[in-house]
């Protein structure tokens, strides 16, 4: 057993800072510690009246810009849209898969300016912006990006569905040094689950990219 | 390349297919007349493409997020979402509908419930409807006819909205009233009747199977091995949600875009559902994120769908959400399996006794059928199966991988460890000592079978014959290290598929079979065979699959997909070779001019002479002379018993399990696993540190796909042996632990590198190309192989899956 196999505490300067799952969480625990204490509801009333004016309510669809693949779209939806959501149904831009729309399966896993996130856990609202990038801007043209060569090579995948999931926390992983030996890179990939079980190909793929140099 | 190394490696190449044809006719002659249909060895095309380890066809598609899966589709005009609104009750009646405050939200189109949904004209409840429908039926019960609630998770209302989020809000906003009364949660509750389902004509459970006198011989016997084995519910849980796109083009004509592993099963099942001809209903599935058996049959959802859009006059998309994927396309029964093994002291089985007993749905008697492999896998004169079911307030189970084989092989594969030890036999000499030379169940003679060669390969390979034949005596550090090892196999079943190959005289092909490709890897090894079968470049083929426009084939599923569809090809890359022939020869200006057909060869896209090669010429100038741009070929195929009645002119077999009686030959892939495991004593986890599969499944059409298959069917079965279980609450019959948070799937951390290997094998009497499918035999014996190293790391025996930490813990606390 090596030390290795489980995640190195993670340095003080890589901690998610905005929009990520870990914060999006602290900031739904908060409201809902605020909703679930009675005694103290009126006083969130309060507190909700006193930031109504930095936290203007918006209700119903209104125009939205998200930076995607380096283009400004524009879309029109409600704020509980989650990025997902707004990149399947609003921007056909399904390559991001949905597996569980609970942050459990790493299929919709994007990069939110360079770090990789589960974009069913944000709301889209909330990465206006931020420069998003999805599966569909790998790739520079026709030219794919080394990570998509090591995994059709490797043979990272069977039926696709969490592979470009994995390919973008692939990127990341190697990025963040999170890939220098086999069994940091197993449990760093570990948030992303492949049903058809290439585990040991996803490996060889992102060990391959790692291991030839590239920096993202 | 410069034109000596080409020619240099054609020569080669040559060579080796000069090899390994001059072989196959030697076996060919042996075993079959002459005078039946050539096959793929036989007659050139020989392989090229066939057997190379080809990246995926579509790989760039998937990597780069072009494949469009079925929920996907969308550019349909005006297409609104649906979203199911569930019973979280498992049995009652729904009182009443509060729909006021679902209606007001914006943008809600319908509420649909069992009052206003429009019907079906058929459902599997009636035996017409059953017979109507087809193969695809698993559960025949179609929720949102009635009040009448009978399993948690139950569709109770349909909420259409012009957006998905409109739609969420609106279906939990819905008020349902329902008046619930106790369920029955599984084979486990006490006041539940168990039953025997044999004799039933409808049963998909087999009752009693018997040969010899079992229950004596086991009292007769010098060593004896009982043991009860439990298995949890599992889920398929495949990534893709299921999902479905109803689209009435016409107020007669329907396209669905749907999550199915079988286009042609599911365009016959919704036209008899819908009342529709069969030609007005298609079905489109170009990717599929995974299946493994839960996306074969029918279920309510799809129906449901598109009753939806016929209801609201719009295209619907309807995706699953995760919770509800537990409780919306089957799953792996709940079930407990009782084994004696009777045997002499050298370790001849005696006597096998099998009792099993599952849960299944109020409406059907499915159980997986253990029964099957319990039957056939060793050689043993005396065997009794009895399968009995508990009717719970479930949906119908269904085939999820391996259905039978793989829970049948950990109770199996346990009690012949424990045998073994017992009296003192390596795993592997017990494994030899009773290996079947024939079929046991039949007495008919294997089509092929390398089992013997899969221990000796994965015995070297893993490095076996180091083992310390004592259990608990190998430590690493504070953590204990065991090995065990199990037998793997899985039949050929029974099956057959149409195909169209449309050859142009620029070099091209297209090649359709409404085949679909959940991940195995067939648009890549039908691509593969039908270049070889075409004579050309494997980037000069394209393969299209995924519509049921196409020819009309069988479901990727039981590991038929690829012997099917390869076979289809062959086939219908031989009629067009036929019609090129006939050409040639009443061509005056063709060098075959009145040459008899029969004299005619094809080797690689040229048509020739056998006796004379050097006369001939290339499909392409034929064609051109005959102002032909393209011509096309069709064929049907057919994989298994039915393969080889068709061969030996032996008539077809009423239905497929009287298939083998009446072609001659039991067909299996072959396989074992080796697995090292360390346990840690105080936590009780067990962590899997190597792993060891041979897997001989016939002709491997593409080792490196072929690989992969075996990683995941072995991955899977590490998931049910030390984590996969859905559990039912005893008293409300509702899962606990619906989503992937909670249902633990393997992720990369628990996996180790894996060596997979194929054993070489020719078998003439499955198909044309001597392929055995070998989608599900990995997962076969995967769970009894963790078991068993568990048990010779601890001296524990584990006989309940999952064998999670706490099991272990338990275990390790009893004395040895």
């Amino acid at each position: 057993m090596h030390s290795d196999l489980f995640p190195d505490a993670q340095p003080e300067a890589s901690q998610p800072s905005d929009g990520s799952r870990r914060t999006f969480m602290q900031q739904a625990g908060g409201i809902l510690g605020f909703a679930l204490a009675s005694p103290i509801a009126s006083q969130a009333e309060t507190l909700a009246q006193k930031l109504a004016p930095v936290n203007p309510v918006i209700s119903g669809a209104s125009p939205m810009q998200l930076k995607i693949n380096g283009t400004m779209r524009t879309i029109q939806a409600e704020p509980r849209v989650t990025l997902l959501d707004a990149l399947r149904e609003h921007l056909d831009l399904t390559g991001t898969k949905k597996g569980c729309d609970h942050g459990q399966c790493g299929a919709c896993t994007v990069h939110v300016d360079g770090r990789r996130i589960n974009s069913c856990l944000t709301l889209a609202v909330m990465n206006q912006g931020k420069e998003i990038t999805t599966i569909e801007g790998l790739a520079k043209g026709d030219a794919l990006h080394p990570m998509q060569e090591a995994f059709i090579k490797h043979d990272g995948f069977q039926c696709g569905y969490c592979t470009p999931g994995q390919i973008m926390s692939g990127v990341a992983c190697v990025k963040e040094g999170h890939a220098t030996t086999d069994g940091q890179a197993r449990e760093w990939m570990s948030g992303n689950i492949c049903r058809c079980g290439a585990y040991p190909n996803i490996l060889a793929a992102v060990r391959e990219v790692e291991q030839s140099g590239f920096k993202g | 390349m410069n034109d000596l190394l080409l020619k240099s490696r054609n020569k080669q190449r040559q060579q080796r297919l000069r090899h390994e044809v001059s072989r196959l006719y030697l076996s060919l002659t042996d075993l079959i007349p002459m005078d039946t249909e050539s096959t793929f060895f036989e007659n050139p095309p020989q392989t090229v493409a066939v057997g190379q380890p080809l990246s995926r066809v579509d790989g760039r598609a998937k990597v780069t997020g072009a494949a469009k899966y079925s929920a996907e589709y969308n550019h349909l005009p005006g297409m609104v979402h649906a979203v199911i609104k569930t019973s979280d009750v498992a049995k009652g009646r729904v009182t009443g509908f509060d729909l006021s405050a679902a209606q007001r939200e914006p943008g809600v189109l319908a509420i649909l419930t069992h009052q206003n949904l429009p019907k079906p004209a058929l459902t599997a409840e009636t035996k017409e409807g059953k017979e109507a429908i087809g193969y695809s039926v698993q559960m025949t019960f179609m929720p949102l006819q009635s009040d009448q609630i009978f399993y948690a998770g139950q569709p109770v209302a349909i909420v259409v909205a012009d957006t998905l989020e409109h739609a969420q809000q609106a279906a939990a906003k819905l008020r349902v009233s329902i008046a619930a009364e106790a369920p029955i949660a599984s084979y486990q509750d006490t006041k539940a009747p168990r039953y025997n389902p044999g004799g039933k004509p409808d049963a998909d459970a087999e009752g009693t199977k018997r040969r010899g006198k079992a229950a004596e011989a086991f009292a007769a016997a010098p060593a004896q091995v009982t043991a009860t084995y439990s298995h949890a519910t599992n889920h398929h849980s495949p990534m893709e949600p299921s999902a479905t796109i109803a689209h009435w083009e016409a107020a007669d004509r329907l396209t669905v875009y749907d999550a199915t592993q079988g286009v042609s099963w599911q365009q016959r099942a919704l036209s008899a559902i819908l009342g529709l001809p069969q030609d007005q209903v298609r079905v489109i599935t170009k990717y599929l994120g995974g299946g493994f058996g839960c996306k074969g049959p029918i279920w309510p959802h799809s129906v449901l769908t598109a009753l939806t859009a016929k209801a609201v006059g719009r295209p619907v998309k309807l995706v699953l959400t995760r919770p509800q994927m537990f409780t919306s396309v089957g799953h792996r029964e709940d079930q407990e399996q009782t084994l004696r093994l009777g045997a002499t002291k050298q370790g001849k089985l005696l006597a096998l006794l099998h009792e099993k007993t599952s849960t299944t749905s109020p409406w059907d008697d499915y159980a997986e059928t253990n029964s099957k492999f319990m039957g056939m896998l060793y050689q043993c004169p005396n065997f009794e199966a009895t399968t009995k079911l508990v009717k719970g307030n479930v949906m119908t189970p269904t085939w999820m991988r391996a259905p039978g084989e793989a829970p049948g092989s950990f109770a199996l594969e346990s009690s012949m460890d424990d045998l073994a030890y017992q009296l003192g036999l390596d795993p592997v000499q017990i494994r030899l000592v009773n290996h079947a030379d024939k079929d046991p169940a039949t007495g008919q003679p294997w089509s092929s079978k390398s089992l013997k060669q899969c221990y000796q390969r994965g015995a070297e390979l893993f490095g076996w014959s180091k083992r310390n034949p004592k259990n608990g005596l190998t430590r690493d550090g504070k953590y204990l290290v065991g090995w065990g090892m199990a037998t793997a196999t899985y039949p050929v079943n029974d099956s057959q598929g149409n195909a169209r190959v449309r050859l142009f005289a620029d070099g091209h092909a297209v090649v359709q079979v409404a085949a679909t490709d959940l991940g195995t890897g067939t648009y890549t090894v039908i691509t593969q065979v039908a270049a070889d079968c075409l004579g050309i470049a494997p980037d000069k083929v394209r393969f299209e699959l995924g519509d049921s426009a196409l020819p009309t084939t069988n479901i990727s599923g039981g590991s038929m997909g690829a012997g099917t569809f390869a076979s289809s090809v062959y086939t219908a890359a031989q009629d067009l070779w036929q019609k090129l022939t006939k050409m040639a020869v009443t061509d005056a200006k063709s060098p075959l001019f009145r040459a008899k057909p029969a004299e005619v060869e094809v080797v690689k896209g040229r048509l020739q002479l056998k006796a004379n090669p050097a006369k001939g010429e290339d499909f392409a100038a034929l064609m051109k002379r005959g102002s032909l741009t393209d011509l096309e070929g069709f064929g049907q195929g057919k994989y298994g018993a039915g393969y080889e009645a068709a061969q030996s002119g032996a008539p077809a077999p009423a239905k497929p399990d009287d298939a083998g009686k009446e072609s001659g030959h039991a067909m299996y892939s072959f396989g074992a696993h080796f697995c090292e495991v360390r346990v840690d004593p105080e936590l009780g986890t067990v962590r899997i540190t190597k792993w060891v599969s041979v897997v001989a499944g016939g002709r491997i059409l593409n080792p490196k796909t072929a690989r992969s298959q075996v990683l995941g069917g072995a991955t899977m079965g590490i998931g049910a042996a030390l984590m996969e279980q859905t559990v039912r609450d005893p008293n409300l019959a509702r899962y606990t632990n619906a989503s992937l948070a909670d249902y633990h799937v393997p992720v990369n951390a628990d996996i180790p590198d894996m060596t997979v290997e194929f054993i070489d094998e020719h078998d003439p009497y499955i198909n044309a190309l001597g392929v055995k499918g070998i989608g599900e035999i990995a997962i076969v014996g995967t769970a009894a192989a963790v078991g068993n190293a568990i048990f010779h790391a601890t001296g524990r025996r584990l006989r309940s899956l999952p064998m999670t930490p706490d099991k272990v813990l338990e275990a390790m606390r009893q004395p040895v």
